[in-house]
């Protein structure tokens, strides 16, 4: 049985439409790549799918069970199954707190109790920080760094789900390998279930096994990601790869071959 | 940056006056030259200097010095305790505001600028009339008009704060709005809410004092500055210094708090200082 599933999923915001009739199901640690242009709905359905949206219209479950049963009856156990990552380091944490104050917060809020520093200071060695960093303010920090931390933060409750929006958008281009290197090594170490929201498809082609293709709130294409991406089906998937071949190509030939 | 933090002087010489304004409303507390209420008939509207009347005395022979060192203290007093409710229910009021639904958070930024709308003196006169002249009255008339204008300053630094992706981390962490608002909303308003607390303070002063003068404030034997201000205005011909020391007393108390807000601002507002705030 699939971990999510998804089933005519529609939403919208007042009247506008932004997801219309999806489905699709994500497998147990597996990593599943959303692609898709500007306003395709992408930030909308992973908000959906880990609760701070709601279901308006359709079928989502996790784990067997409808997302609002479970936002109803068990709000703490299903956040704390499902984290997520967004994309600007410069704004995921609170300025006037410290790093380990913003590290404790997600155990004090769904498990009720005060974690200790040797605990914080082992999940910011587990994202390749030192546990010195406890004691800085965000501004002390540098975006990869922030976005390491914000990683460690939806990592501290143990998820199963980690949704991650852009993670890698707002860094700088050296920085970005180091910061999806890093997702690749927790969801091995850890055993996660990953959901990358990306419009690199570069991201998508190292890291997800699975991906969908959005545009206007719809799935125009889905499957393995390589060959979704080697043999493009839908005129829109075939122009996402080839602009991304084109921006790679001026780069260099061995970029483009990377890519995919 | 680091040498407009060290040294800013707006922010010296307000800071130098508040503390004198606090200092001599403080020290009337325990000491003043004469008593403030005591009349010394064979001295009636002495000029400065007259008998150890630093200040010279008013038209029933009261020492000018002890009056507006009690009237210094009850313009504080008034300020504190108006200035701390408007803050108060202004800020509460800004951050439900921003963080209700769409329709509470329109409903109250409307009634808020239909409230800012109404002149303040009117509301104060209609207290007044109901629950008589006094201090408490003047209070609430001050607080029922700045909370508006409070809860507008508020609003839209608010909803930037909650646009920021650490509020949707902590909805996703289960945190509620409640928390959301009073645990880190507020605390990223704290210089906002600080330099705006320095302004209304001087607003405060100036409208209590203009309240009194109207009869709306304090009654006597309480001196307040605008009292004496218009019980001096009929013998300007005689003593016009009657009417000029309660005058620059208010101005340089007012002076002195726009002064400190002005300095406070540059110190802390976000566009100055990003380290300090959002
Ligand atoms: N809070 C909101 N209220 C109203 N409309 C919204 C809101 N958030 C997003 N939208 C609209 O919904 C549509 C989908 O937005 P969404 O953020 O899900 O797209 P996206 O694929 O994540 O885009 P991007 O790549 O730019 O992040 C857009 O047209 C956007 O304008
Ligand atoms: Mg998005």
């Amino acid at each position: 049985m699939a971990l999510v599933e998804i089933n005519a999923l529609s939403f919208s915001y007042g009247r506008a439409p932004v997801l219309k009739d999806l489905s699709f199901s994500i497998e147990q640690d597996s990593t599943l790549g959303i692609v898709g242009e500007s306003g395709s709905g992408k930030s909308t359905l992973i908000r959906v799918l880990c609760g701070l949206m709601p279901v308006q219209s359709g079928i989502a479950r996790y784990d067997g069970r409808d997302i609002s049963e479970w936002l109803d009856r068990e709000p703490r156990g299903f956040r704390r199954r499902n984290q997520i990552v967004f994309q600007s380091p410069a704004s995921s944490l609170d300025p006037r707190m410290r790093v380990g104050q913003s590290l404790a917060e997600p155990t004090k809020s769904l498990e009720r109790r005060t974690p200790s520093d040797e605990e914080l200071g082992q999940w910011l060695t587990v994202v390749g920080l030192g546990p010195e960093a406890l004691q800085r303010y965000p501004h002390q920090l540098s975006g990869g760094q922030l976005q390491r931390v914000a990683i460690a933060r939806a990592l501290t409750v143990n998820p199963t789900m980690l949704y991650a929006d852009e993670p890698t958008s707002a860094l700088d281009v050296s920085i970005q390998a180091q910061v999806l290197n890093l997702l690749i090594e927790i969801r091995r170490r850890l055993g996660l279930t990953m959901v990358i929201v990306s419009h690199d498809l570069a991201v998508v082609g190292r890291v997800c096994e699975q991906v969908i293709v959005m545009r206007n709130g719809e799935i125009v294409e889905s499957g393995p990601t390589a060959s979704v991406l080697r043999y493009p089906e839908h005129e829109y998937t075939k122009s996402l790869v080839n602009a991304a071949r084109a921006v790679s190509l001026g780069a260099s030939h061995d970029a483009a071959d990377a890519i995919i | 940056m680091a040498a407009r933090r060290s040294r800013s002087p707006q922010l010296i010489v307000g800071a130098a006056l508040v503390a004198l304004l606090v200092l001599a409303g403080l020290l009337s507390l325990v000491w003043t030259p004469y008593d403030p209420a005591a009349l010394d008939v064979t001295n009636k509207m002495a000029p400065p200097w007259t008998d150890g009347h630093l200040l010279g005395t008013d038209q029933l022979g009261r020492d000018v010095v002890a009056q507006l060192m009690a009237g210094a203290l009850n313009s504080l007093l008034v300020a504190v305790l108006s200035t701390a409710g408007a803050v108060v229910l202004g800020v509460a009021l800004g951050l439900t505001a921003a963080g209700g639904g769409r329709f509470w958070s329109d409903t109250l930024t409307r009634a808020t600028d239909v409230a800012i709308a109404l002149p303040g003196i009117l509301v104060a006169l209609v207290l007044a009339t109901f629950f008589g002249p006094s201090n408490t009255t003047a209070i609430v008339a001050i607080v029922v008009w700045f909370v508006p204008g409070a809860a507008r300053i508020v609003i839209g630094p608010a909803r930037q704060v909650l646009a920021r992706e650490f509020v949707e981390a902590a909805m996703a962490y289960g945190r509620s709005r409640s928390f959301v608002l009073f645990r880190h909303v507020l605390p990223n308003l704290g210089p906002l809410i600080i330099v705006m607390a320095s302004m209304m303070f001087a607003g405060a002063i100036l409208t209590e004092a203009a309240l009194s003068y109207l009869g709306l404030g304090a009654q006597r034997p309480t001196p307040s500055w605008g009292r004496l201000l218009f019980e001096s205005q009929s013998v300007i011909g005689q003593a016009p210094s009657l009417v000029v020391f309660p005058g620059v007393c208010i101005m340089l108390a007012v002076l002195g708090f726009n002064l400190l807000g002005d300095g406070l601002r540059s110190r802390l507002d976000p566009r100055h200082a990003r380290e300090v705030v959002v």
